[in-house]
């Protein structure tokens, strides 16, 4: 008998375990808030570790979406209720049952203005990677907010991972690769710049990674060790930051013309509600459990219920379609039990 | 320059703004592998000289990094140039090459 498999998210996860969900000959609906598909993704002009056009992977998972499934766009899932084996999913403007949910919900950006002390929000020349991402959609190149061309850019890593402080102890684990990739893209689109990072360490785990760090060296871009203490505006909006070169045991300061602030993934407030609807627990970081940290990637701890992409933590596009794709699996298996 | 209310020892302070590039960048002309280093220490520990001196071969290269020229200049002396540093880095920088730029820079002020 046909099944019915609701899917929170329509960000990659959603929509590479609705299209492998709905090859497997289930029915798939698919709970988006935003009015398209794609989530953060979409919103990306190139990815790690090759720089491919993070278009072309949305445009590629979009053609697989078949008529067959059910895509429901600007619908936040307001409650979900548990009968028996079944679940009923309330979204803003319809109500579904279904036999099994995937939970794909994703993250939220950390909210670079927590760390007042580097001044986003507060000083015009301080970026997220996010806001260089949308200067690189927009006009191919990082400005000031005065329009100029930024002649020596800092990226700061770390900006809300690794820290206490914020309450963020985990590593957000794609920004280090992040801010060598946009560092490159910084030199390459504008080559006479001095292109600085600052860094804790530099976490280059990923096939491809460090070669795009030796890349970056090769560029002539100046990895600092040594984490951002504060930031303060100077002189034409420039800004002035410290830090302290702990290779060398040397404080150093220096004035730059723009610092882009490199925020970590934080667990989604949203999926709170949808979380304590199904009884499960958040982790320690505050984002989705998984059943075993070996076995059962993704797998929740209620029966029916999987979990896979960036709501269960920090991962890179490739971890969210292998999850996916391993959730597809298991729902299978779920679904030709009951 | 904005006052922070403190400082750290004026000697101490790496001021960007007022660095010297220009050696670092010859250097990297001389030898493009240079830029490669992740300060891991390999060659330092492995280094004849550094056993019976201060010598240290990524201090050295901090030293150009950070346009202290003088110094590099200076340091580069107590080298034997056996080459273990070479042999040892991960990252396969020419180490020995750099030493006899840094020397030659010294005998011929290319700058």
């Amino acid at each position: 008998m046909r099944k019915t498999v609701a899917i929170i998210g329509g960000g990659i996860t959603g929509m590479e375990a609705a299209i492998q969900i709905n090859k497997l000959g289930h029915t798939v609906h698919v709970f988006e808030k935003d009015e398209k598909l794609g989530g953060h993704v979409a919103q990306w002009d190139h990815v790690f570790p090759n720089q491919r056009k993070a278009r072309e992977i949305i445009n590629e998972l979009t053609c697989q979406i078949s008529e067959e499934i059910n895509i429901h766009l600007s619908s936040f899932v307001e409650k979900i209720s548990q009968i028996d084996d079944s679940f009923v999913i309330k979204s803003d403007n319809n109500e579904l049952k279904a036999d099994a949910i995937v939970l794909a919900s994703g993250f939220e950006l950390f909210s670079a203005s927590k760390k007042e002390e580097y001044g986003y929000g507060i000083f015009e020349n301080v970026i997220t990677s996010v806001d260089l991402e949308r200067m690189f959609v927009e006009k191919g190149h990082p400005f000031m907010r005065n329009g100029e061309i930024p002649q020596r850019i800092a990226f700061i890593h770390c900006v809300g991972s690794r820290d206490e402080k914020v309450k963020r102890t985990y590593c957000s684990k794609v920004c280090c690769i992040t801010a060598v990739k946009q560092a490159i893209e910084v030199k390459e689109s504008i080559p006479e710049a001095s292109v600085y990072n600052l860094y804790m360490d530099l976490r280059m785990f990923g096939p491809g990674y460090e070669d795009m760090y030796q890349k970056a060296q090769q560029k002539g871009i100046t990895f600092i060790r040594g984490r951002l203490s504060e930031a303060s505006e100077v002189e034409n909006n420039r800004i002035l930051i410290k830090t302290e070169d702990t290779l060398s045991s040397r404080p150093i300061k220096m004035t730059v013309d723009l610092i882009v602030l490199m925020i970590g993934i934080s667990p989604s407030l949203a999926n709170n509600q949808i979380l304590s609807d199904l009884k499960l627990e958040p982790n320690k970081d505050g984002f989705a459990e998984i059943a075993d940290d070996h076995l059962s990637p993704t797998h929740s701890k209620v029966k029916g219920v999987f979990i896979a992409g960036a709501c269960t933590g920090p991962c890179s596009i490739t971890d969210a379609i292998n999850a996916s794709r391993s959730a597809s699996v298991e729902v299978h298996h779920y679904l030709n039990q009951v | 320059m904005k006052d922070f209310g403190f400082s750290p020892m004026k000697n101490k302070v790496l001021n960007f703004d007022e660095l010297n590039h220009d050696f670092h960048q010859w250097i990297a002309i001389q030898d493009s592998s240079f830029n490669l280093c992740i300060a891991c220490g390999t060659c330092a520990s492995t280094c004849s000289a550094g056993s019976y001196t201060h010598f240290s071969f990524r201090e050295l290269c901090k030293d150009i990094r950070w346009g202290n020229a003088e110094k590099a200049m200076k340091e580069s002396e107590k080298c034997m140039l056996c080459g273990k540093c070479s042999i040892a880095c991960p990252r396969n920088i020419n180490t020995r090459n750099i030493i006899k730029m840094v020397r030659k820079a010294a005998k011929t002020s290319p700058l």
